[in-house]
């Protein structure tokens, strides 16, 4: 009788109870890579199944958002904004905020929005939430057009500081990354992290420096800037993109912060994974 | 189905995959987070091992740990104590689509299915062609799947199942959806699974499946392993155990159900509940059910075996004339009356209850009955019908002459 083998047929593979700590099993969600992507590709479709505009609403949030903002903190409050025209320096920060949070949400819901999988499927879990990095994407790329359009009108270009982008994106996403697992780990075993990350976000995005400079906080604080990896990040992208000015050392505590994040949301969500099948 | 073929494989360890649940405990936990876990033990010192390319059917009661056996082995979940090994790739067909999405078209849930299921897009490139020929959904491949009819859903997310490569297939139920047709297609997948030498493990309450199937078959009771050995034995131990005769089961009402069954009764010719019965006259098979909500599509089956395992009635509602009214609220008795056809013996009654997507309630041993009756010395028949013969003699022989 033929025997048929795949490649892995040679390799004994163990399901037994472990506790404690593990190593996220990073090389495992890597032969997955495919599933990443479909899983996104399908929250996508989803997302702008029966919508006239589809992505055209990517491009009218920001420039609906960015003009009312706008007209209230600049043209009634009179926030500054670093010498930068304040629509530029506003609409970077929501580009930016929205992608992180787009990134949180989506994550946060993603273990639980995929019960089926977790429950009648082997698959890497880790999937589900690191596949919300990319849906995101599709909003942030039209937004980008048109803070690039915004740019040229303003007369705003970027610095040297451009070659630095790639690095505050990996920032970027390793903040928005790490929170989302955590979140997502802890939705499973409390759906009430759902109905409290709305409250979050809006917390943390006040909390930020999307809608003002951090330039404006009394010196004294500036340790609460450091703390929030959001603030380091969105300083940064100011820098790159607009040239504005050069995030002072806080940058590096925030990027700390960002990366405890991650390595922490990843040990989280390995550490509970074990037990998703059983109380999702 | 594969294409790849390790003619080494025989040298070394004889080739065999063992499969090990030592000391194997599963627990599930259930309640809210914040109280303190009520345990159940789902699984209790399994411990087998299954050779490579050996097909194990895994029978047993609802609630007796089969799906969480399989769980285990496809690592869904991690077991309590103990350890399962296995060796290659294992799929796992707890549920037939799992993970399609209604907005995308037939090929991007191939493709989304399939990586799911662990393949590789290249490996799903090279299947495609036979997974859309299985299907028999070749125009529609770029057509969300929300506009398919359920039975080109159906039949697509198991034409990927099927082409799926794996040496060990984990496989839960999948059979008890779908049309008699599809479940034929199904059986025979399967079959042409194991005969490539494939490991299947197979959790059915279909008993006459896992007799046609299955080399050896595992019966789970309440978590433990009650019996491992050659399929036919286990299904036949399986089935003249546990409860002595019963004509009628009574069901506790669960009212947030859509759907659910009150009781079942095997009646006798004056409509009386009867274990003893017999084979001479006709009998009824009455099922009592509720319908709280609308539930498109609802059916049931009516399902007799014999103790050898047999399937020997399968009715459904829907093959019926009066199945136009099946959609109205209400309580319902449903009767169906067996004209004398089965041949004296022990017989075991179940019902299913479901629609084309799911399995709402399902349940083959609820009844036991004995048709009493003359056998006349031909045991081993299913039908006794005593049809009527058409004997004529047309033609005399013609005697040699001379004698």
């Amino acid at each position: 009788m033929p025997r048929v083998t795949t490649s892995e047929a040679q390799v004994w593979t163990e399901n037994r109870p472990t506790s404690g700590l593990r190593l996220p099993r990073l090389a495992e969600l890597w032969r997955y890579r495919e599933l990443v992507y479909y899983l996104a590709l399908r929250d996508v479709k989803a997302r702008y199944k029966q919508t006239a505009l589809g992505i055209g609403w990517a491009i009218l949030q920001p420039i609906v958002g960015v003009a009312v903002v706008t007209l209230v903190f600049r043209r009634i409050a009179h926030v500054p904004s670093d010498g930068i025209p304040y629509p530029v320096f506003a609409l970077t920060g929501f580009l930016v905020w929205n992608y992180f949070a787009g990134i949180v949400g989506d994550a946060t819901d993603s273990v639980v929005a995929n019960t089926p999988l977790v429950t009648k499927v082997y698959l890497p879990r880790l999937a589900a939430p690191v596949s919300a990095v990319l849906p995101a994407l599709v909003t942030l790329i039209p937004g980008l057009v048109v803070l690039a359009a915004l740019m040229a009108w303003e007369h705003v270009a970027p610095g040297p500081a451009l070659a630095l982008l790639p690095l505050w994106v990996l920032l970027l996403l390793a903040t928005a990354l790490g929170t989302g697992l955590l979140l997502a780990a802890l939705n499973v075993r409390f759906r009430d992290v759902g109905g409290a990350l709305g409250t979050l976000i809006q917390l943390w995005l006040l909390a930020s420096p999307v809608a003002y400079p951090a330039s404006l906080l009394p010196a004294g604080w500036s340790w609460a800037y450091a703390i929030n990896p959001m603030a380091g990040v969105i300083e940064a992208f100011r820098w790159s993109l607009l040239d504005g000015p050069r995030p002072g050392a806080d940058l590096t505590v925030s990027s700390a912060v960002s990366l405890v994040l991650l390595v922490g949301g990843l040990f989280y969500f390995e550490h509970q994974e074990r037990r998703f099948a059983d109380v999702i | 189905m594969s294409k790849r073929y390790a003619l080494g494989e025989r040298r070394g360890a004889s080739g065999t995959l063992v499969e090990t649940l030592a000391d194997l405990t599963g627990r599930i936990r259930r309640g809210a987070p914040s109280t303190v876990p009520r345990e159940i033990w789902s699984l209790r010192d399994i411990d087998v091992d299954i050779a490579a390319g050996d097909t194990l059917g895994v029978i047993g009661r609802n609630g007796a740990g089969k799906s969480t056996l399989l769980k285990v082995i496809a690592r869904i979940t991690e077991p309590t104590s103990g350890v399962s090994r296995t060796r290659g790739r294992v799929g796992a067909l707890l549920e037939v689509g799992t993970g399609f999405h209604p907005e995308l078209t037939g090929r991007e849930n191939v493709y989304l299915n399939g990586a799911i299921l662990g393949m590789r897009r290249r490996e799903v490139d090279a299947k495609l062609e036979e997974i859309v020929e299985f299907a028999g959904v070749a125009p529609f491949m770029e057509t969300p799947v929300k506009r398919f009819s359920s039975g080109m859903y159906l039949r697509l997310a198991f034409a990927i199942a099927a082409c799926l490569d794996a040496d060990i297939l984990v496989v839960d139920e999948v059979l008890a959806v779908g049309d008699t047709e599809f479940q034929r297609r199904c059986l025979g997948r399967m079959e042409s699974m194991r005969n490539e030498g494939r490991t299947v493990v197979f959790v059915s309450h279909d008993l006459d499946a896992v007799t046609r199937l299955c080399s050896r078959a595992l019966w789970l009771d309440g978590g433990a392993m009650k019996r491992l050995g050659p399929a036919d034995d286990v299904v036949s131990a399986y089935l003249a155990s546990g409860r002595t005769f019963a004509a009628r089961q009574v069901f506790a009402e669960d009212p947030t159900r859509p759907v659910s069954v009150l009781s079942v009764a095997v009646l006798d010719d004056a409509g009386t509940p009867t274990e003893a019965l017999d084979r001479d006259t006709p009998l009824t098979l009455e099922v009592r059910f509720v319908v709280r909500e609308r539930v498109p599509g609802l059916d049931m089956t009516v399902l007799v075996h014999n103790l050898r395992g047999v399937r020997v009635l399968d009715e459904a509602w829907s093959d019926s004339a009066h199945a136009a009214k099946r959609e109205a609220l209400g309580e319902y008795v449903a009767r169906i009356v067996v004209p004398p056809i089965l041949a004296a013996g022990e017989y075991v009654a179940g019902v299913w209850l479901g629609t084309p997507f799911e399995s709402i309630f399902y349940e083959d041993d609820l009844l036991r009955f004995r048709l009493h009756g003359d056998a006349n010395g031909r045991p081993n028949r299913i039908t006794q019908l005593a049809l009527p013969w058409d004997v004529r003699r047309v033609a005399p022989v013609a005697l040699a002459k001379g004698g």
